[in-house]
């Protein structure tokens, strides 16, 4: 199994709420509290598994607003593994996952340094790494229904944007999306070999807007009304 | 990256104590230069080891959970970083028993102590590579991801340790101008490795905005990181020192580094007296830690480019690159929008 995601970067709205789902259910789940740097002052801090970033992709008037979600790729070459000299980070051979044994990690650092992707977070509370875990606390559990039996990231998004499943599956819904939208990888050139996969935005025919303000009766009475209502 | 105070003062010291190992047993062993006293060999071998001793308790600093620090030694397999840690802590079972041997038998030792005093200097070595390692295999670094990394870190060790050879001799009153001359020759190649190093990194290239978003035909320019305050990414990460800062510190590590030091052994050479070493050995030493700062503070990590950044090189606080032809691109309005997509038949459902 290569158990991972695939974010769909067309349909994404950027509202964080996987980002929130995620604080939410691994900060009580088995990698411990997700800690959080003064949360009532002037610049609150913490550490999240998972970070939406939001970019401006080509240039005025073919322009997009692109949001991209990022938590940890899964790598098949996962070189935060190999450079952890304690043996806390490891790959699960049976589904893929990377994990922080928390036991282990002496917080050192280089894993996150050898992550291109910011994957992992020092808890400098904790004194430990921490980073996605997939919700391996959760797809496995068998007193969930089948339905919930997802990462937290995914059954949250609002827009459907994010997809879970196995990856050497070539029937499950995440390869299939990969096949038929021409999934992408990032950064693919260091060789990290990333499970999880981006999908590009859908090419879409522009709208034409240069005539929808036409000052016709109904638009100037549609506007006479909805200035009446915003006040 | 953000320069870790504990790493520069444990690569320094430790390194320079690793070179110094490796002089006094080249000397000694091969039996190059004037034959050493009971107490010159004692005090070449105890500095070593005070200062690598010193450099690897300083080396926990940086770690957040210490209590772990000895699993370290567990991932010899695929980690430099435990290497390095097994590797130093190899050192000193055989330095243990050369220096064991140089006490109770003084200069003339016995083939046991001698044979373990070398395999001791190859470990010194193998040591400084190690450390080059942890930060040359590192692809997400481009300026460390270089063959020169290790090579730095060796040569600058061993530089450092024939400017204390040289100082610690003198005290002895056994500096000869082969000292002096290994010492000039030995800082000369550290500065030129390290002056390829430095022309290196000025031209390094790799993944770029374009390549960590997927968006490798169209302009991207970051709109928002997500976040109000620093994180742990942009704390460790962002460290973006002044252009004229760089300039500064390359400057002291060329004067101080090797400049100054090799200047004082060549007075050396001409006539001055053999202790003004010392200036050159603390000379090399505060250089050489001018260098080791740089080394972090000039290293950009690929997550960078995530924050804005567009390529492996840029400084997060300088204004984008894409700037006036971009707008001279959107005045014209001729980019299909088919560009967005990084592959193409993104047709979906």
């Amino acid at each position: 199994m290569r158990l991972g995601l695939v974010i769909d970067m067309d349909t994404c709205v950027g509202c964080h709420a996987c980002a929130v789902a995620c604080k939410q259910w691994n900060t009580s789940g088995t990698t411990g509290a997700l800690t959080d740097y003064r949360p009532y002052g002037e610049d609150p801090s913490g550490v999240w598994f998972n970070r939406i970033r939001h970019y401006e992709v080509g240039d005025y008037p073919n322009n997009k607003t692109v949001n991209i979600p990022m938590s940890c790729m899964h790598c098949q070459h996962a070189d935060c593994v190999n450079v952890c000299p304690t043996g806390a980070s490891y790959k699960r051979p049976e589904d893929g996952i990377v994990l922080v044994d928390q036991d282990k990690c002496m917080g050192c650092n280089y894993c996150a340094w050898a992550c291109p992707y910011g994957a992992r977070e020092l808890d400098r509370e904790d004194g430990v790494m921490k980073k996605c875990t997939l919700c391996v606390d959760r797809i496995y559990d068998e007193q969930l229904p089948p339905e919930e039996r997802q990462p937290a990231c995914v059954i949250t998004c609002p827009a459907h944007a994010r997809f879970f499943g196995d990856f050497d599956d070539q029937d499950s819904e995440v390869s299939r999306l990969v096949r038929e939208r021409g999934g992408v990888k990032q950064m693919p050139e260091l060789g990290y070999k990333p499970v999880n996969t981006y999908l590009p935005p859908r090419i879409t025919r522009p709208i034409p807007t240069d005539d929808v303000r036409a000052n016709k009766l109904v638009t100037s009475v549609k506007d006479w009304v909805n200035k009446m209502v915003a006040r | 990256m953000h320069p870790a105070f504990s790493v520069i003062l444990f690569t320094v010291i430790s390194g320079a104590g690793y070179g110094l190992f490796i002089l006094l047993a080249a000397f000694h062993l091969a039996g190059i230069g004037p034959a050493m006293s009971h107490g010159e060999l004692l005090a070449h071998g105890l500095v070593s080891l005070g200062m690598i001793t010193l450099g690897l308790m300083l080396s926990t600093g940086h770690l957040a959970n210490k209590k772990n620090a000895w699993r370290s030694f567990m991932r010899f397999k695929t980690s430099w970083l435990s290497r390095e840690a097994v590797f130093a802590v190899l050192f000193y079972p055989f330095a243990g028993i050369y220096g064991l041997g140089v006490l109770l038998q003084g200069s003339a030792i016995g083939p046991l102590p001698a044979m373990a005093g070398a395999i001791a200097a190859v470990l010194a070595v193998i040591t400084l590579f190690s450390t080059g390692m942890i930060y040359g295999c590192l692809k997400t670094i481009r300026q460390w991801n270089t063959a020169l990394t290790p090579a730095n870190y060796i040569m600058l060790g061993i530089a450092t340790g024939t400017t204390l050879f040289a100082a610690i001799a003198a005290v002895f009153g056994n500096a000869t101008t082969l000292h002096a001359g290994v010492a000039i020759v030995a800082l000369l190649a550290a500065a030129l490795l390290k002056g390829i190093y430095y022309f290196w990194i000025s031209r390094v290239n790799g993944p770029t905005i374009n390549t960590a978003t997927t968006f490798n035909r169209a302009t991207v320019r970051l709109l928002d990181t997500g976040h109000t305050a620093g994180t742990f990414l942009t704390d460790e990460f962002g460290y973006d020192p002044r252009k004229d800062t760089i300039d500064n510190i390359k400057m002291g590590v060329f004067l101080l580094g090797f400049i100054a030091p090799v200047l004082v052994f060549g007075s050396i050479l001409s006539g001055a007296p053999a202790g003004i070493a010392w200036l050159a050995a603390v000379s090399s030493l505060v250089g050489i830690g001018m260098e080791r700062w740089l080394f972090f503070a000039e290293a950009k990590h690929v997550v960078r480019l995530y924050h804005g950044a567009q390529t492996c090189t840029d400084s997060l606080a300088e204004p984008s690159r894409v700037g006036p032809e971009v707008a001279a691109d959107a005045r014209r309005g001729d980019a299909p929008r088919a560009e967005l997509g990084d592959t193409p038949g993104g047709s979906g459902s």
